[in-house]
């Protein structure tokens, strides 16, 4: 048999159909909802009289609006409790498991789906939420949808789509001290643009790759879609293995064992065909910081702001829109830069990993007057068991707001918002006009040591002189 | 099956700029919702705010206006179909741009909303043709792949399964889906996991 790469194999294992036009029909093995952008499609489907087809194979979770200061019932914003109750009467009508907040299994979908194993290698996952692309960590084939392709997988498990071409990106040597995840993929998009993966899947690879742990390579997967590609995705290995043992919705047992060499098979075999390939050295990575208004518009923190004229002619009004909305210098430095808040979590940085690091900065200082702080853990797993390795108190001494797991600041749809102009060094994902809940708040993506540095310091700081 | 779109008629609107994400589209602020009904409202809210009534969407032009046109990788970042929904509700019913987001012209095809892509020279003309005269007619076919207006008659890409759907008026997908069968059982069965 022709070599084939992990996105043949689960493409073709998924395939229930081709359609002429080229789009497959391709079964979904996990679907993950949640409160947002499920309402209306489980009205469209009432509207056709048709029930959810594979209840089982749907999870749902609350995430975007939740509050993370108090979450009693009913919820403050009227609107948010609308949507909560509608998400309830949803999955009891039709069979679907809630992980409701206090179950101890709560959190972002993206944070809760790894965590508890419902995200496995080899599956095909589908959510209506751009960053599904984050569940590619573990070798599978997991892609972001809107909401009318949530009502065709509630009604047929089944979703339409043209099979991606496939970009091989090796990230190859190893990272120095202060660099993470998040550099590693914000220089990828920088490198490749927020565009470039249009059209594509990406599948990451190389020393530095294999190196990282599944929460790290979590980080990378997620912003897949901001490098424009729908789903990136790392092939399974050892690691990815003994992440999912013992896991709450893994195989127990033989079946396990079983299970774990199927997935090791899924990897792409060495003489797959890939439509582009690129190579990165990690040396060259330098803990990042956006200073735009897309997260390809990112640098090294111990660079200069680029100036308009070394970009690409046609790139250079979005430059100069970017500078205009940032009021950012180019030339300037961007280390030193005062920010007003910091936020630590997300779907990209609010793992426990991602806590731990934050608060090794943390403990060594306090958050400069002036600035709001707060940590969001991804899940109440996650929250749990940075409580047991005592984080939140060290969060605390240090001046930061310890928080209920949520989205939160990352697009700001509960009350976690920026106010005016505010500039905020965020562990997030997107420095997109307006996300972080002001209209003319200003976002600084970077890692969530970074943002712990920026917190003590005030300002944009490079995390390699605290650590 | 869905009504079959062979071609969409009507005044322009320009929006120029390149990587406009869904946020800009329909702030987060307003997914606070469990239809889609009123969203339309509040598109390009934030933007139009800071325009200060010189939003391409705030011109009297706009009014009316059934094609929109825009720059390169329009509609990136989030899956909201809200984006497409706020602009289909304020009138707009179809997009010609330099390119598009996945995942943004996925939901257009499911709305029955093509989204069809310029070459850069042509972009340009087109954007400056209709800002100079935005009361013209612009008609996008979808069977020949064009898009007539008074600057001339400019061949547009559009991804080949989007366009065969709403030709064929099968971009409700569910129905489509539902083709399948039993097939779709037979699929799942096969899988070690399920």
């Amino acid at each position: 048999m022709a070599a084939r790469s992990l996105l043949d194999k689960v493409w073709e294992a998924h395939t229930v159909r081709e359609l002429d036009n080229g789009e497959t029909q391709l079964f979904v093995g996990l679907h993950l909802i949640h409160e947002v952008t499920s309402p209306q499609a489980f009205a469209m489907l009432e509207e056709m009289d048709l029930p959810v087809r594979f209840p089982s194979r749907t999870v749902a979770t609350v995430d975007h609006i939740i509050p993370t200061h108090s979450r009693a019932r009913p919820l403050q914003d009227a609107l948010a409790e609308e949507m909560m109750q509608a998400l309830e009467e949803n999955c009891a009508r039709s069979g679907i498991r809630l992980l409701e907040p206090g179950s101890g299994r709560q959190g972002i979908v993206h944070v809760v789906g790894p965590e508890l194993g419902f995200t496995q290698p080899g599956m095909t996952i589908a959510c209506g939420d751009s960053h599904t692309s984050t569940h590619g960590a573990f070798g599978a084939v997991a892609v972001g949808i809107g909401t009318s392709q949530v009502r065709d997988v509630l009604a047929t498990q089944c979703i339409l789509m043209a099979r991606p071409q496939l970009r091989r990106i090796e990230v190859q040597g190893s990272l120095g001290p202060g660099t993470y995840a998040k550099d590693v993929i914000l220089a990828i998009i920088r490198r490749l643009g927020v565009k470039g993966g249009v059209g594509f899947a990406y599948e990451y690879a190389g020393d530095v790759i294999d190196a990282m742990s599944m929460e790290e390579r979590l980080t990378v997967c997620n912003m897949s879609i901001e490098a424009g590609a729908r789903c990136g995705y790392v092939n399974p290995d050892v690691t990815t293995v003994d992440y999912l043992r013992g896991r709450e919705e893994v195989p127990r047992g033989e079946a396990f064992d079983t299970a774990a060499r199927d997935w090791l098979e899924l990897s792409s075999d060495p003489e797959a065909r890939y439509d582009d390939r690129v190579e990165l050295s990690g040396a060259d990575i330098a803990p990042s910081v956006s200073w735009g208004i897309n997260p390809g518009q990112n640098l090294g923190v111990d660079e200069q702001l680029p100036r308009v004229a070394e970009f690409p002619d046609d790139e250079q009004p979005s430059v100069e829109e970017a500078y205009g909305y940032m009021g950012l210098q180019p030339g300037a430095a961007i280390a030193g830069t005062p920010i007003d808040v910091a936020f630590i979590g997300s779907c990209t940085n609010g793992r426990i990993s991602d806590l731990r690091e934050a608060a090794r900065v943390a403990q060594q200082g306090s958050v400069a007057s002036g600035v709001r702080a707060l940590v969001v853990p991804g899940s109440e797993a996650v929250a749990r068991q940075a409580e047991e390795e005592g984080l939140p108190e060290v969060f605390r001494q240090a001046g930061f707001e310890w928080r209920e797991p949520g989205c939160s600041m990352c697009l700001a749809m509960n009350p976690d918002k920026l106010v005016g102009r505010e500039f905020c060094a965020s562990s997030s994902n997107r420095n997109f006009k307006g996300r972080q809940g002001s209209p003319t708040g200003r976002t600084l993506l970077m890692s969530p040591a970074m943002v712990a540095a920026a917190a003590l310091q005030g300002a944009v700081r490079d995390v390699r002189e605290v650590l | 099956m869905a009504e079959p779109i062979e071609q969409v008629e009507g005044r322009g609107c320009v929006l120029r700029g390149d990587d406009i994400d869904t946020d800009r589209i329909i702030p987060a602020r307003y997914l606070r919702c469990v239809t889609f009904e009123d969203v339309g409202e509040h598109a390009f809210e934030d933007d139009r705010e800071q325009a200060k009534g010189d939003h391409p969407l705030d011109q009297e032009s706009a009014e009316g206006a059934e094609i929109l046109v825009v720059g390169r990788n329009f509609g990136c970042g989030s899956s909201r179909e809200h984006a497409p929904q706020a602009l289909m509700r304020r009138g707009f019913r179809a997009f010609v741009g330099g390119s598009f987001a996945e995942i943004f012209l996925g939901n257009c095809t499911a709305l029955g909303l093509p989204c069809a892509t310029l070459e850069a020279g042509d972009l340009a003309r087109v954007m400056d043709a209709v800002e100079a005269d935005p009361d013209q007619i612009l008609t996008l076919d979808l069977a020949t792949r064009t898009l007539q207006c008074r600057a001339g008659r400019f061949k547009v890409g559009m991804k080949p399964g989007a366009r065969d759907q709403l030709l064929e008026g099968s971009w409700h997908a569910t129905r489509v889906l539902l083709e399948a069968g039993e097939a779709i059982e037979a699929c799942a069965s096969r899988l070690p996991y399920v």
